[in-house]
């Protein structure tokens, strides 16, 4: 059968499994988006900036566990999707990034709307691609796809010139994708995983540490099953939150620079740590000569370079952490664990005894607190929402006070910290997921990046949530400038705000506001009880900042309380 | 930690911007690469880049873990401490008057080097060898001037067993 690009490309979508792209249309994928129009079997999402689409397209791949797709056309249509781009490779995220680029005759000669995104994208993609003849196309998005979703997963980007859309050419399915530059290794070595039991068998107190890699491998019940089983406490990264109940009595909250004092604490005093899905990051380790200094690290990933980047590891794990979790369980069933709880008593109760002396707190007095907001929301939704944050403040708090269950459920920008993600990520997860409750835990700075995207949910009938936490400034700056600059609140303040209500209204959204503690929950129940999108904005105590902190450079074990 | 050179053998895809790939991969990350040389292989789909960086133990491990990241890096073996043969070829255009040109011919000849151009004024010499007689070479020659150089940078394969 002979085909023109475009469709190949629909067909092979579609061959893919994609249901859904976010995209914005221009002159270099005109062809493609014409194409679209007979194609009933893809829902396309017209976003409102290019940026948006790549964080719904990452949103959207978290909630639902499958890739998510962007189109976008060449030069500032694919430009924009950088930031996108970059976050999803820091979270290992699998998108796939298709751009419009000039006709192959015109690249290189500065043509209108031409910039060379495989170069500027080499960096923060997994892989990338530049189609050059139409023949290479359906084989090439097949592998985007595999390399996408396959292994440590991430971005990859396919750049498609004009000509080639347009091109006719004999179309078959390519067969099975095999790479002899690329085979990610699933299966860990069982002579490492026996080492991991004995020292597991030889801990007096151990932690477990996990990650993003923990939700991506689909790994949550082992890693549940094992620290149940053994009775060991569970920290995680803020990519990790949803790998193991927050509700569970194990449970030590998130480490790092606004971890738990507990899980802060039992990191640097355990004597096993062992680190499932995590990369070290220097938020999570602080001082990395005093990170867990009396411990015997254990690491267990997917990715060669993340193990031993920056921490020495005593064990490492090459594997996926679904498959080394289960093995784990399978070798530690295999022996005798007598006295198990006899021996974890003194170092739960040490554990204990820091959660009740210095557990995460705050003081609701007059002015609405951001915390009480979260705490609020969390029991309204019974921990069961999709929540999605911006970054900074309102992503720690939501990281600390809202308790997520399972993974797919925090949906946050970790590694690139980009501002702006939470409500575009929410449209995303909300089309990923259609029946769920999907939250966007925003600040009033954050909000205002991508605050065009409410037009998109509004269109598309996406019953998005965005509760702002606003205290007119951009918080997690200002508490730096506030602790570490003597004040000096350096553009930190928003001298003129807009009103987020009537913002919404403009959009066509909900719009609603609580000045007063007593006004929290009946705002929030009235918005999620709301089946259209909401922005609720919550008046907060401008000056409320984020504790426990760990100061950046300092140990994680020299917080700073109150 | 202490830093040391290391000769990495690397085979890629022969395709358009590999190359790009792997040396935006050592700035992004702040590696160091000392010299570099690329050319097709027998199979002309794969080409072997031979190069010399410096590093800790930690960072070495790290640069060859991110190079077979790469999905079109195929094999990176770490030459260093292990029996292998090194060539480096240099073009050096030295000043040759007159009642130099015997003493830099003596030079050459001592160095199994060739002269490959002359002039009234110069010589243009070839040498070969590891990157440690190149330098002796140049050393010898500095007092008369060296105009140009041109260096390919270490090329190296393994030594089978034998």
């Amino acid at each position: 059968m002979k085909l023109k690009g475009a469709d190949i490309l629909l067909k092979m979508l579609q061959e893919e499994g994609v249901d859904t792209i976010f995209g914005y249309p221009g002159g270099a994928v005109i062809d493609i988006y014409d194409a679209l129009m007979e194609e009933k079997s893809i829902n396309h999402v017209l976003v409102r900036h290019e940026q948006g689409a790549a964080h719904a397209a990452d949103g959207y791949a978290r909630a639902s566990g499958k890739v998510g797709v962007c189109l976008v056309t060449s030069g500032p249509g694919a430009t924009n999707t950088v930031t996108g781009i970059a976050s999803a490779y820091m979270d290992s995220i699998p998108i796939v990034i298709l751009t419009g680029q000039v006709p192959t005759a015109l690249i290189g000669n500065d043509a209108f709307q031409e910039v060379d995104i495989v170069g500027i994208t080499r960096p923060c993609t997994k892989h990338n691609y530049l189609v050059k003849d139409v023949r290479n196309l359906a084989r090439t998005i097949k592998e985007a796809f595999y390399i996408a979703r396959s292994g440590r997963p991430g971005p990859v980007l396919v750049d498609l010139p004009k000509d080639v859309v347009n091109a006719t050419t004999q179309f078959n399915v390519p067969g099975e994708v095999k790479l002899k530059t690329y085979n990610p290794t699933y299966k860990p070595n069982i002579k490492q995983l026996n080492k991991v039991v004995e020292l597991i068998a030889k801990s007096q107190k151990p932690v477990i540490f996990s990650g993003g890699g923990v939700s991506l491998s689909k790994g949550h019940q082992e890693l549940t099953e094992l620290a149940r089983k053994l009775q060991i406490p569970v920290t995680s990264t803020l990519m990790g939150l949803g790998g193991f109940p927050g509700t569970d009595p194990l449970w030590l909250g998130m480490l790092g620079m606004h971890g738990t004092f507990r899980a802060n604490m039992a990191v640097s005093e355990c004597d096993l740590l062992l680190s499932v899905g995590v990369r070290f990051d220097d938020r999570v380790t602080g001082k990395i000569d005093e990170f867990a200094p009396n411990a015997k690290i254990v690491q267990i990933d997917i990715d060669p370079t993340s193990i031993q980047k920056t921490v020495p590891v005593h064990v490492p794990v090459v594997g996926d952490c679904k498959i080394s979790l289960a093995e784990i369980n399978t070798l530690v069933d295999k022996k005798k664990w007598e006295g198990l709880t006899e021996t974890r008593k003194p170092w739960l109760g040490q554990i204990d005894e820091w959660k009740q002396t210095t557990p995460l707190a705050y003081e609701q007095g007059e002015v609405i607190k951001p915390q009480y907001v979260i705490d609020t929301l969390y029991d309204i939704t019974g921990g069961d929402a999709i929540i999605t944050t911006e970054v900074g403040q309102n992503q720690m708090w939501a990281a600390q006070y809202y308790h997520v269950k399972e993974p797919g459920h925090f949906i946050t920008s970790g590694g690139l910290g980009a501002m702006g993600f939470g409500l575009p990520a929410a449209i995303g997860a909300q089309v990923g997921a259609p029946g769920s409750t999907v939250v966007d835990i925003a600040g009033d700075g954050s909000i205002q990046m991508n605050i065009q995207e409410l037009a998109t949910a509004v269109q598309y009938n996406l019953p998005v949530k965005v509760v702002i936490l606003n205290n007119g400034f951009l918080g997690m700056v200002r508490q730096w400038q506030e602790l570490f600059y003597k004040r000096r609140y350096s553009s930190t303040q928003f001298v003129h705000a807009p009103d987020f209500v009537k913002l919404a209204e403009a959009y066509g959204a909900v719009g609603l506001r609580a000045k007063t503690p007593d006004e929290v929950a009946s705002v929030l129940r009235q918005g999620l009880e709301c089946n259209r999108p909401v922005v609720m904005d919550f008046v907060v105590e401008p000056e409320e900042s984020v504790y426990p902190m760990v100061p950046a450079g300092a140990p994680i074990k020299k917080m700073l309380l109150v | 930690m202490t830093e040391k050179k290391h000769l990495l053998s690397i085979l890629v895809d022969n395709e358009p911007g590999v190359l790009s790939r792997i040396t935006g991969l050592f700035s992004g990350r702040g590696y160091n690469i000392e010299s570099l040389s690329v050319a097709e292989t027998v199979d002309p789909g794969i080409s072997r880049i031979t190069m010399v960086t410096k590093g800790s133990p930690m960072i070495i491990e790290q640069i060859q873990k991110q190079l077979n990241k790469l999905i079109n890096v195929l094999k990176v073996i770490d030459l260093t401490g292990t029996q292998y043969v090194e060539r480096e070829m240099a073009l050096i255009k030295v000043n040759a008057r007159a009642d130099h040109r015997a003493e830099i011919l003596r030079i050459t000849d001592i160095f199994r080097g060739q002269v490959v151009d002359v002039g009234m004024e110069h010589f243009t010499l070839k040498i070969e060898g590891d990157a440690e007689k190149i330098e002796a070479v140049l050393n010898l020659l500095k007092p008369f001037g060296i105009r140009e150089i041109a260096r390919t940078g270490c090329v190296a394969l393994p030594r089978e067993n034998r």
